[in-house]
């Protein structure tokens, strides 16, 4: 019994090895989003390219779509891009932009010069929606199904591996 | 050695002068919701820079929440409103404190178990050594004993020789 008991400091070492190490992996930066599950919030802006136009949250609710929030300021939206415009082209989703706190004249410039991958962005000057969607920085990009009900968030740049992850959930029964 | 004194002083006064807080102009139509300004934004996390409370932060995310804060005290919205606004949109990370649950049960209870663990531990310890002390003294032989010690011991040493 009495030897057992040495082995209490070679024990608190592993366990606290254990974790340490962990902690390694993790990644402290990544939030767990509130919005999982939820339905994707109500709001009322224009088109970035239509001013004229009105967007809210029907205008893309019925089928499963990605919202990408990018802005011009954001310099690893510059870096997903290539990718965002692949995934356009493979039609397997349609992607929604959310420019966030952007100069309007700015984003349509940056669509004109890299191409448009969306299928409509919506315009959120005041960064409002971005607010309601929790998002901390560009680029963040949102799974919301049919029932418009968000599925899955990642932050940052959409690589070919984030992009393949996303199609497992997007071929899933409950995203349709 | 007087002008080095004050211009020391100056450059002490100078420093503190450029640690300061993200400054917005905010008009409140009362102290008290300046007062409450105050705390709501050092107890929120900035979701930005992890280590600052959106307060200090100078993160285009922390001036916008500090300015949603500003404008649901104005419209009139409770403290736990405007917490639970920020905990829908960012979850409970945002506070700095946080709130008592399942998942946070150790790291508030942590501290409880290991005081306790500590006190067993202290009482055990000293238990043992007044145990060991009181042994000691039941070791002290009486006359008998004595000298069959001495006995013992001057065998070993003739068979030793």
């Amino acid at each position: 019994m009495r030897r057992l008991l040495l082995f209490i400091p070679l024990v608190l070492f592993v366990v606290l090895g254990v974790f340490l190490w962990r902690g390694l992996s993790l990644d402290p930066r990544e939030l767990p989003s509130a919005l999982i599950g939820q339905s994707f919030p109500e709001f009322s802006l224009t088109s970035l390219t239509q001013p004229s136009v009105k967007l809210d949250r029907s205008s893309f609710v019925g089928k499963p779509v990605l919202v990408n929030v990018w802005a011009t300021w954001c310099p690893s939206c510059k870096q997903e891009h290539p990718e965002l415009m692949k995934i356009a082209g493979e039609h397997k989703i349609a992607l929604i932009g959310l420019n966030y706190k952007d100069d309007r004249q700015a984003a349509q410039t940056w669509l004109k010069q890299y191409g448009n991958p969306y299928e409509f962005t919506v315009y959120d000057e005041q960064g409002m929606l971005g607010l309601d969607l929790g998002v901390y920085g560009a680029p963040e990009t949102y799974l919301v199904d049919a029932q418009g009900i968000v599925q899955y968030r990642h932050v940052g740049v959409v690589t070919p591996e984030v992009w393949a992850h996303l199609q497992t959930l997007i071929d899933k029964p409950e995203a349709k | 050695m007087r002008t080095i004194k004050a211009w020391f002083f100056w450059v002490c006064v100078s420093i503190t002068l450029t640690v300061n807080a993200a400054i917005d102009t905010y008009q409140f139509s009362n102290d008290e919701n300046r007062h409450r300004f105050q705390t709501l934004t050092s107890e929120l996390r900035c979701p930005k820079c992890q280590n600052q409370n959106i307060a200090d932060s100078n993160a285009e995310i922390a001036k916008d929440l500090r300015t949603k804060v500003f404008q649901m005290l104005e419209q009139g919205r409770s403290d736990d409103e405007i917490i639970h606004y920020m905990t829908e949109r960012y979850g409970d990370f945002v506070l700095y404190e946080p709130r008592v649950n399942t998942k946070t049960m150790l790291l508030w209870g942590g501290p409880v178990i290991l005081l306790l663990l500590g006190l067993t531990t202290v009482f055990w310890l000293s238990r043992r050594r007044m145990r060991a002390e009181n042994d000691a003294g039941a070791l002290s032989l009486d006359a008998e004993q004595q000298r069959r010690l001495k006995k013992i011991l001057e065998e070993d040493k003739d068979m030793s020789q």
